[in-house]
Formats: C-alpha cells, sequence, structure tokens
C-alpha cells in the first residue's frame, strides 16, 4: 500500500453527492460583441473527469472561472452539487448571494500561472485557508498540508518560498493548496501552459493520480491532448462558446463526428 | 569683526538639540498617524463604495490642495473659534499627520495596482475572507515596492515639521527663530538648525536609495 492511501482517501466524498455535481443551463456570457458563451447547457455527473478542449478564446476557460465566482454568468443558472451558485434571470444582474459563497466551498481551481501567495512560505500558502476559512486548528491545518504535500512530492520544500521553487514545483504547491480545502470539484485551468517542457511531466502525475485515486469531479481545460485522452471519462469540444461534440475520449480524438472537432485536433496535432 | 560668535553657538546649543529632539519625535508620530490613515484612505477609494469613496476622493484632493501652513493656521487659530481648540503640539503632529496621510494614500495606491489579478483570483478561490486578502495577501506585497517612496515621504516630513513653528510649537526650527529673535543674532541658530537637519536627512537619503535597490526588484 502506498503511504499517500490515507490522504488521497480523504479527498474521497463521505457520502456520495447527487448524480449531477455541475450544471450549466442556458448559460450566456458576453463581453461586448464577444459572446464566448451562448446558451451553453453542460453537465458533469458526480466524480467524473472531463476535459474541455477547443481553440483558445472559446470560452473553456470562462466555464471555469464561472465555477469558480471569478466570472459572472450574464444569463442562465450555474449548480454545484444540487446548489444554485448563480442564478440569473434575464433582463436582471448577477448577485453574489450567501449561497453563492457557501457553494463556491465545494469548488477549488488551479491557475495557469498558479497565483500563489509569494511572500509567504509553502508550507503557509496552504494552510493559510484551512485555518482561516474552514476554522482548522494550525496544527491540524499543518498535518493536512504537510501529507498534501508529501503526495505532491514536496515535503522537503516546505519552508521555501514560491519564488525560490521552479514552475512545476509551484504548481504542484498550488494543487495542494487547492486539495486543502477538501473541495469536491477541482478545476484545472490549463495547469501546465505556462511551464517548461520538461517540467510538465511532474505535474501532470499528480493530476493523473488524482484522477484515478479519487471520486473529486474534475474538470480540465488543457492542450494537452494525450493525457486529456488518458484520464478523461468524456472529453468536450467547445468552440466560439457552445459544445460542439463531448464523448468518450476515444471517440472523440479517434473518430470526431464534426468537421471542427477533426480540424483542430489536425491543427494542434499536426504528424 | 567676528561674524560667527562662537561661544554664542555652543551657549544655545542645548536649547538647539532639545528642539531637535522635538522634531525627530513629531515626524515618527505624525508619519505613523499618515500611514494608518492613508491606508485606510487607500481601501476605501479602492473599494470604489458608492458616496463614501467619492468623499475620500475630496478628501486626497483638499489636503493635496491647500498648503499645509494653511492648514496649520486653520487647525490651531480658526478650529478654535469653532469651539475645537487643543494644544499646539497634538494640533500639529495630527495636521503634519493629515497632510501626509493624502500622499501616502496615491503612494499605496500605487502599491495595490501593482499586485497581479492572479493574486485576488487565487484568494478568492480559497474563500479567504475580504479583510485577510487584504491584510495578509495584499497589503503585504503592495508595501514592499513603495517603501523607497514612503522613506523618500519621511525624510520630507521631517523638513516640513518645520512649517509647524508657525503656529507656537519649539521644535527645532521654532527655537531657532525664538533665539534669533532674543538675541538678533540669526546666523548661528539659523546654521546650526540647518547642520542639524541635513545631519539627519542626508544619510537617511543615502539608506534609502540602497533599500530602493533591494526592494524593488522584487518576486
Amino acid at each position: 500500500m502506498s503511504p499517500h492511501t490515507d490522504i488521497l482517501h480523504t479527498l474521497n466524498s463521505p457520502e456520495p453527492s447527487s448524480d449531477i455535481e455541475i450544471s450549466f443551463a442556458g448559460v450566456d456570457k458576453a463581453w461586448g460583441d464577444n459572446h464566448v458563451l451562448r446558451g451553453l447547457d453542460f453537465e458533469v455527473k458526480a466524480g467524473e473527469k472531463v476535459s474541455i478542449i477547443g481553440p483558445s478564446g472559446s470560452g473553456k476557460t470562462t466555464i471555469l472561472r464561472i465555477l469558480m465566482t471569478l466570472e459572472t454568468p450574464d444569463v442562465g443558472l450555474v449548480t454545484v452539487g444540487g446548489d444554485t451558485l448563480w442564478n440569473v434571470k434575464p433582463g436582471e444582474k448577477a448577485r453574489e448571494t450567501k449561497q453563492t459563497i457557501a457553494t463556491r466551498r465545494k469548488v477549488g481551481m488551479v491557475f495557469q500561472q498558479f497565483n500563489l501567495f509569494p511572500h509567504m512560505t509553502v508550507l503557509e500558502n496552504v494552510i493559510e485557508a484551512p485555518i482561516h476559512v474552514l476554522g482548522l486548528s494550525k496544527k491540524d491545518a499543518t498535518e493536512r498540508a504537510v501529507d498534501l504535500l508529501e503526495l505532491v512530492g514536496l515535503k522537503e520544500h516546505m519552508k521555501h518560498t514560491p519564488p525560490e521553487l521552479s514552475g512545476g514545483q509551484q504548481q504542484r504547491v498550488a494543487i495542494a493548496r487547492a486539495l486543502a480545502m477538501r473541495p469536491r470539484v477541482m478545476l484545472f485551468d490549463e495547469p501546465t501552459s505556462a511551464l517548461d517542457p520538461e517540467l510538465i511531466g511532474e505535474v501532470l502525475n499528480v493530476i493523473r493520480r488524482l484522477a484515478t485515486t479519487t471520486d473529486m469531479t474534475m474538470l480540465l481545460v488543457t492542450h494537452e491532448m494525450r493525457f486529456a485522452q488518458e484520464i478523461s471519462d468524456r472529453v468536450v469540444m467547445f468552440d466560439k462558446g457552445v459544445v460542439v461534440e463531448a464523448g468518450p475520449p476515444d471517440q472523440i480524438f479517434k473518430s470526431p463526428e464534426h468537421d471542427r472537432t477533426r480540424k483542430f485536433l489536425e491543427a494542434v496535432n499536426p504528424y | 569683526m567676528n561674524v560667527w560668535d562662537n561661544e554664542f553657538a555652543i551657549s544655545i546649543m542645548p536649547a538647539l538639540l532639545k528642539g531637535f529632539w522635538l522634531t525627530i519625535q513629531i515626524t515618527f508620530v505624525s508619519f505613523a498617524i499618515s500611514l494608518a490613515v492613508g491606508l485606510l484612505v487607500a481601501i476605501v477609494r479602492f473599494l470604489k463604495i458608492p458616496v463614501v469613496s467619492k468623499l475620500f476622493d475630496f478628501y486626497v484632493s483638499f489636503v493635496r490642495g491647500t498648503p499645509l501652513l494653511v492648514q496649520a493656521y486653520i487647525a490651531f487659530f480658526v478650529l478654535p473659534l469653532w469651539g475645537m481648540g487643543f494644544d499646539a503640539l497634538p494640533t500639529g503632529i495630527v495636521v503634519l499627520g493629515i497632510n501626509y496621510s493624502a500622499y501616502c494614500a496615491e503612494v499605496y495606491r500605487s502599491g495595490i495596482e501593482q499586485v497581479p489579478t492572479g493574486q485576488w483570483e487565487a484568494s478568492r478561490a480559497l474563500s479567504l475572507p475580504p479583510a485577510r486578502t487584504w491584510f495578509r495577501i495584499v497589503v503585504p506585497q503592495a508595501v514592499r515596492p513603495i517603501v523607497p517612496v514612503m522613506g523618500n515621504y519621511l525624510i520630507m516630513m521631517f523638513k516640513d515639521s518645520a512649517i509647524l513653528s508657525s503656529i507656537t510649537i519649539l521644535e527645532l526650527m521654532g527655537t531657532s527663530l525664538q533665539i534669533g529673535g532674543n538675541y538678533y543674532m540669526y546666523l548661528e541658530p539659523m546654521t546650526i538648525a540647518g547642520l542639524l537637519y541635513l545631519a539627519i536627512s542626508f544619510p537617511s537619503s543615502l539608506l534609502i536609495r540602497r533599500l530602493e535597490r533591494r526592494l524593488v526588484p522584487a518576486y
């Protein structure tokens, strides 16, 4: 048995939540004339690992940012674990309610640029929110953080600050920091796009581990097609604000139904 | 004829040093006020709260748009007419602190704006409460690059405190003026006062230049 089994187990849900973990219904989002989401209907089952692929600027990241409440939908209903995150009726403006804030806690996010707190040590980064949001004691938060840092292979860097680490190491700390909040849903927004090629593998290994051994729902926006194919239960091809097609990875990558998907895959994978 | 009277210069030294010590104390207390008030003003303006933030915008424009000397006169000679009279020293310290708080608020703002958006987003993604986000995440990062600018303001304030002599405070400048007036000899007290100001401000500015090199290219 691997020494990490215990900490991985704590990431699992004590009781299986509702069948549908994430739901978008009729969600619009536009900046001026730029419609990044057009009446999006999209569901993710509890525990499902979904990769979102598609050209840049197609609205993939916006889906994650709305789930993390970093953006508001113009119109539409978004729920997480059956609880309303956003409910914006036509002609109204999105309002952040107590419900929004409570529901958001089920969601964790890993950013393209890591966004670690550079003036705090690795350990302080990971224990900050568990102490000040979940109300854990410093001792409990530290225990949890040390286990998670061990899981991502950075226990020995606990006392360092982010600027002293490589990009790959920083991203692994960022994953540990998000996991420390025990989210039910993990969002990965192009987690390896800002990394040097030789550092991508170490980050993907951690994500793969989470995908194969936990029952967290995972949503991954990525340009790493081979990785998406490997770890996903379902791949969603997204373009111009709508889902072009969705299905099991083998189907999407080997026999896509739509021309747009085929062209996109040829463009990112010319060989 | 001897222009410089050495014996006179030595005899006035104790009084001048006493005033000098008061100048230093005034500077530090006033600076603490301007750092605290300035941060509050900067945060409220940044939050864009309806009405309140506009009031703070006006506060900054008003304070920056009127001379310190006028503010000191109003606080010490005019406010008592409205029943708000205080001793010269606390009045002077508060006026100086308030005056510089408006400048500090602008400096804080530039520091806050330099904190990357990703820091706010990460705080939000972790559900950190707003106060915690401000004081644990944003302010520590905002302060670092502005330390040298704040240091320069500290030196300017140290020199500007001389204006408080006009509201009867016997700090270094006030003491020099009093000695000059009593003996009709201004050369010695003013020269010594100038040198005492310089003795602090010159090394301090060198120190700040070194700090600048260490702090600004952060992270």
